[in-house]
């Protein structure tokens, strides 16, 4: 467990990092943009795993220089490759994800049991504290943990043999684990978000699970307000504010101020509650990014003009911000795991679009310029603030 | 010796040439080469098949003597041309996603 103490250290040293590393990755491989503390000019490098998917690239919080990638295709199945020294090199480690206990079913999209099958590894989520320690959210839903740097992977069968699991559904883009969240303060509190099952939280450092989504409603399910089956795109935390949660829905902005127990709504006065990703400021926890998409049938920007939406109260009161980005015949999307931001003294935020462009903001979103433009259809995006 | 191809993507992870040459004594069969293959190069586990049924991945195939081996048991035998190293173990990523 960490203490405020830590957290404060920790807060002091962001002070003096001066480079920042964003991590994208690719439907066609891995690029890593590098920059020094003023984000002027970029050094963009790849592809790396070349060809292949790359769903999620990502770092420790306690070893910048470790680094981990989700690569796969159809063809060839999953592999998560790791970097000891910030990406110039890389090499596989463990790729064996085997469901614990017989994988039983889950409903498919005509409702009829379909086979728990593994797919891909969406989201790899290492550690606060441990570099060798991190888990991997995967498709067909489920939790793998592993202690030994990626190398040996175990299920924490809990999750998936939820009494509730039976009843699953995948969302348009598989039934996965897509977001996880480990408590800054207690490596035991973990929360996950499954598309489309909804928001589980355990205490127990994954051993058991309870769903968290009492507030959502969505309106395609048979009960609007059941406790498991909605769709939840995202979740994120400020580390200040453990127990605060932001939630991008299916449609819907969602808020919950106690661990994720109940759910309020926060869309306020967005064009379009619907989305994928939501972000929250790096040094106030009241300030969030979405980035409104017009609806659950049409994944591009309202009016083909590219806007990120910041609230800087929490939430319901939202601005604008297009400065820099394209307001006109703009018809990409931004994915779920596609926006990050940096730790340095003026917020960068990040974001990644199904059009290939990264930019960047250094203004915590007040204006914006594109990194690269022509990168292929970005899957992730992640942002590492270095010494 | 039995000389196999390998998809690109394949051959970029293992950092090997266009063809790669297995010492098997004797009577191969698909099964024992793709063993060979993991032992001598372990990051193949799980490109080929599946690493917990042992089963063709779906979207590899195996060509040999312009045949199509993918759908014969992993245990029947290669043709003797091929485990004399005389004609190679093409394996193949197959045409799909248009």
């Amino acid at each position: 467990m960490r203490s405020a103490m830590d957290l404060a250290l920790t807060r002091e040293g962001m002070s003096r990092m001066t480079a920042v590393r964003i991590l994208v990755g690719t439907q066609k491989g891995a690029f890593i943009l590098t920059a020094d503390g003023t984000r002027s000019s970029w050094n963009v490098a790849g592809p790396l795993f070349g060809g292949w998917e790359v769903y999620h690239v990502t770092g420790s919080p306690s070893d910048p220089d470790r680094l981990y990638a989700s690569q796969s295709t159809g063809w060839f199945g999953q592999l998560i490759q790791r970097s000891d020294d910030g990406g110039a090199t890389w090499r596989p480690v463990g790729n064996e994800f085997s469901y614990m206990t017989a994988p039983g079913t889950h409903q498919w999209y005509d409702g009829t049991p379909h086979p728990w099958e593994f797919a891909r590894v969406w989201h790899l989520e290492p550690s606060w504290d441990d570099p060798d320690i991190l888990y991997a959210g995967v498709e067909d839903a489920a939790l793998f943990e592993s202690r030994d740097g990626g190398v040996g992977w175990t299920e924490l069968s809990g999750l998936r043999t939820h009494r509730s699991s039976p009843n699953w559904q995948p969302g348009a883009g598989g039934m996965c684990v897509h977001t996880i969240l480990v408590d800054p303060t207690d490596n035991a509190r973990l929360h996950v978000a499954i598309s489309a099952a909804g928001v589980f939280r355990s205490d127990d450092a994954g051993r058991t699970w309870v769903p968290g989504n009492h507030g959502l409603r969505s309106e395609g399910l048979p009960d609007p307000e059941a406790d498991v089956g909605h769709c939840v795109h995202r979740i994120a935390r400020h580390r200040d504010r453990p127990n605060v949660l932001y939630m991008q829905k299916h449609w819907d902005v969602m808020r919950s101020d106690d661990n994720g127990e109940t759910w309020n709504e926060i869309s306020g006065n967005l064009p379009s509650d619907f989305g994928f990703p939501i972000a929250v400021h790096a040094h106030d926890p009241e300030t969030i990014y979405v980035v409104p998409i017009t609806s659950d049938s049409e994944h591009y920007p309202p009016g083909g003009q590219l806007r990120v939406y910041r609230s800087r109260t929490g939430g319901n009161d939202w601005e604008p911000l297009s400065s820099g980005l394209p307001q006109a015949d703009c018809y990409v999307n931004v994915l779920r795991d596609a926006m990050a931001v940096d730790l340095l003294d003026h917020c960068g935020v990040y974001f990644g679009t199904t059009g290939g462009q990264v930019y960047a903001s250094r203004d915590a979103g007040d204006s914006w310029i594109p990194i690269v433009r022509d990168l292929p259809r970005v899957l992730s995006v992640e942002a590492q603030t270095l010494p | 010796m039995i000389k196999v191809v390998l998809p690109q993507h394949l051959r970029t992870l293992i950092g090997a040439d266009h063809v790669l040459q297995l010492d098997v004594d004797g009577i191969a069969t698909l099964s024992q080469v793709i063993d060979d293959l993991e032992t001598l190069y372990p990051v193949l586990k799980g490109t080929l098949r599946d690493p917990a049924s042992r089963q063709r991945r779906p979207f590899i195939r195996f060509f040999a003597c312009q045949e199509d081996l993918s759908l014969e048991p992993m245990d029947r035998a290669l043709p003797t041309v091929v485990c004399l190293g005389q004609e190679p173990l093409l394996v193949i990523g197959a045409m799909a996603g248009g």
